[in-house]
């Protein structure tokens, strides 16, 4: 499998030439199972693979889409890379080296270079405290700009994302979803850092909210040269943000490929079974042919053997049945599936 | 075709510790026997609360200040509590957004579903427990009989969205209310269930209300479409009017910003509608979109007329109607 064409697909650290310049962030092998715990001594008695190992690479200023469905391990990557989460198994190398080697000076540099947006607008800011200081605690906890100066610097983040300079005084609540979400937006931007991961940035807002905010992430992309991470389930939103797409299946991923590649001819079964199950905004396609799954996903902490998808599979055979697909292709799009469409 | 169930100047005002707050105004639509009727808008348009007083579910701070709910001729909104106990869940039935909420986690779901079908059908114990599996069958559940004594908390989202579907269909409703139906499940079990719900309603001759804020499963589903605004119903039209020709600002903005799967050209942006909806919207006069509208002028500051502008195909915005006033002295 370590060939010249995966490594196009997924730039693994393995399989990278010498002189190659390393991808921004870089994910071998990533493994994280929580314990479930059973029984008196309250003792582990199985895991649950949330996400069981996952290689991926994300380039310089790219946008990276990570889609799948609930409990397929998407967030619980970008909670790794941001540090939320302790990976179990495998590395993160951000520019290049592994983070579980850093310093404690060192690893709190990275992570102002790694930031997070969340998805619920809500409950992810302090509702006891204003904007301007919401705005002003990391620049404050990484001594980023000089105390005199942060008012100033807040008001330089609120122009950035689109709220006006008096919302400094004001509360969460005073705000509506859309506008918390620049919010939450403009202290993940506070710090400069290199790679956001967007967890679901639009779902809980409103259609023509989304299309604002998707819009601003776009822009500050452009603006600031940022490397996006962006994970969600929202197809439409993914297709437009992201230059590369991630599928992601049962904790594992099932196909890398560029976003147009990806969406015009999906390989893997699921990739093509997702994008048919979502609803097309034209009543003229409502009859289309497509592949309609039966039953839900199974749970990560019993995944089929074989190939995690033959259970739902239309077209498993007795071999999806017994052996693990690997990730292969060509020209950048790989999927892990025996008989890629 | 006589309709089955007719809202009229419907007007729905809530009690609040900061007074009266009008949620719902002048909401009108008719529903015919087995269609699908989808009722669209953003978070706070008013569409939950047009489901929920047909359905006389609204707390006590609510009030219906005018209009009727005519349902095979009578009006829901005189009956008494009585008598509207004998048509909800009978005739008219609804499912909701959150199946796990909507489903009591005491109780097995033999035991929820069993309830509904004595309660509405005048079955025995032994008769109900059948129809019950019947219909968990219907749904495609797999092992309907030891599903009868599961709790809710065993099954999945998907699962517990079926299992409300079976309880909503076992009395062969004439309407069906669904509410934000896949909302909260992935799409691929979205499909599934927006397919089943579908084809069972086919089955039994049931009409759908179906209230949604995602235009791709209007266009999946629906036959016509409602869409809302602020608590108005501001542009009616068949499903392939509505995304062929649609007439308000609103409904273009809505249809215009969704992002579409057939990719974007490099520098393409999404339209966006600018602003949000205003707050306390019944007290603004004019049109309540003027304020997000970029073709706002001068008239839009006395409320436009909800007009026809072809057969079946309404809206509320002096533009459409002067198009439409146009397209007339042509002819």
């Amino acid at each position: 499998m370590r060939n010249s064409e995966l490594k196009d697909a997924v730039g693994s650290a393995s399989v990278r030439s010498a002189g190659e310049a390393a991808p921004l962030l870089e994910l071998d092998a990533l493994q994280k199972h929580y314990p479930v715990r059973r029984g008196l001594l309250n003792r582990p008695q199985s895991s649950v693979r949330a996400v069981d190992g996952v290689s991926l690479a994300v380039r310089q200023g790219e946008a990276l889409g990570l889609v799948g469905e609930s409990g397929c391990g998407k967030s619980t990557i970008g909670r790794a890379i941001v540090g939320l989460e302790k990976p179990t198994g495998g590395r993160i190398l951000f520019e290049g080296e592994d983070m579980a080697g850093y310093s404690e000076a060192k690893l709190r540099n990275a992570r102002t270079k790694l930031q997070m947006v969340f998805q619920d607008p809500y409950s992810s800011l302090n509702p006891r405290m204003t904007v301007g200081s919401l705005l002003a605690e990391p620049l404050r906890v990484h001594g980023i700009v000089p105390k005199p100066d942060a008012a100033r610097e807040v008001d330089r983040l609120l122009d950035i994302v689109g709220l006006p300079r008096n919302s400094q005084d004001r509360y969460p609540h005073e705000f509506s979803g859309g506008q918390r979400q620049r919010i939450g937006i403009a202290r993940a931007l506070a710090l400069k850092p290199k790679l956001i991961v967007c967890d679901e940035p639009v779902s809980a807002l409103d259609v023509s909210i989304q299309a604002q905010v998707l819009n601003l992430l776009k822009d500050l992309q452009q603006e600031f040269d940022l490397t996006y991470l962006f994970i969600a389930h929202g197809l439409g939103a993914v297709r437009y943000i992201s230059d590369r797409i991630a599928v992601m299946y049962l904790g594992k991923l099932v196909e890398v490929g560029p976003a147009k590649e990806l969406f015009l001819r999906p390989k893997h079964p699921y990739t093509k079974a997702l994008l048919d199950a979502y609803p097309v905004p034209n009543p003229q396609l409502r009859n289309r042919e497509r592949i309609m799954l039966q039953g839900d996903a199974p749970s990560p902490a019993d995944p089929p053997r074989g190939c995690r998808f033959h259970t739902r599979c239309p077209l498993a055979t007795p071999q999806c049945r017994e052996s693990e697909p690997e990730l292969k292709g060509d020209g950048g799009h790989a999927a892990a599936c025996f008989f890629p469409l | 075709m006589t309709s089955l169930l007719d809202v009229s100047h419907l007007r729905m005002a809530f009690d609040t510790d900061r007074g009266k707050v009008v949620s719902v105004e002048d909401v009108s639509f008719s529903l015919r026997p087995g269609e699908t009727l989808a009722i669209v808008g953003e978070s706070g348009c008013g569409k939950s609360v047009t489901a929920l007083s047909i359905m006389r579910l609204l707390g006590k701070n609510s009030r219906c200040e005018g209009g009727e709910i005519q349902f095979e001729g009578t009006d829901l909104m005189s009956l008494s509590d009585a008598d509207m106990r004998e048509i909800r869940g009978n005739r008219i039935s609804m499912i909701f957004q959150e199946p796990m909420t909507s489903l009591n986690p005491v109780f097995t779901i033999g035991y929820q579903l069993t309830e509904t079908i004595r309660l509405h059908l005048n079955q025995n114990k032994k008769q109900a427990r059948a129809s019950a599996i019947e219909m968990l069958r219907k749904v495609g559940l797999p092992r309907p009989e030891a599903i009868m004594g599961e709790y809710p908390f065993a099954l999945s989202g998907g699962m517990r969205q079926r299992v409300m579907i079976a309880m909503a269909l076992a009395c062969q409703p004439k309407v069906l209310i669904a509410d934000e139906p896949t909302t909260a499940l992935d799409v691929t079990v979205q499909a599934q269930i927006m397919s089943l719900m579908k084809g069972l309603c086919e089955e039994s001759g049931t009409a759908i209300i179906l209230i949604t804020h995602d235009l791709g499963v209007v266009a999946e589903m629906a036959d016509r479409v409602i869409v809302m605004y602020a608590g108005q119903v501001v542009e009616e039209a068949d499903v392939f009017q509505l995304f062929e020709n649609p007439q308000h600002p609103y409904t273009q903005g809505l249809l215009q910003s969704i992002p579409h799967l057939d990719g974007f050209e490099e520098e393409e942006r999404l339209v966006s509608i600018p602003g949000s909806v205003p707050a306390r919207y019944s007290q603004a006069e004019g049109c309540r979109f003027a304020n997000r509208c970029s073709l706002a002028s001068e008239r839009c500051r006395t409320q436009p007329p909800y007009a026809y502008v072809e057969e079946g195909h309404a809206a509320r915005c002096w533009e459409a109607e002067a198009a439409s006033e146009e397209e007339e002295a042509y002819a």
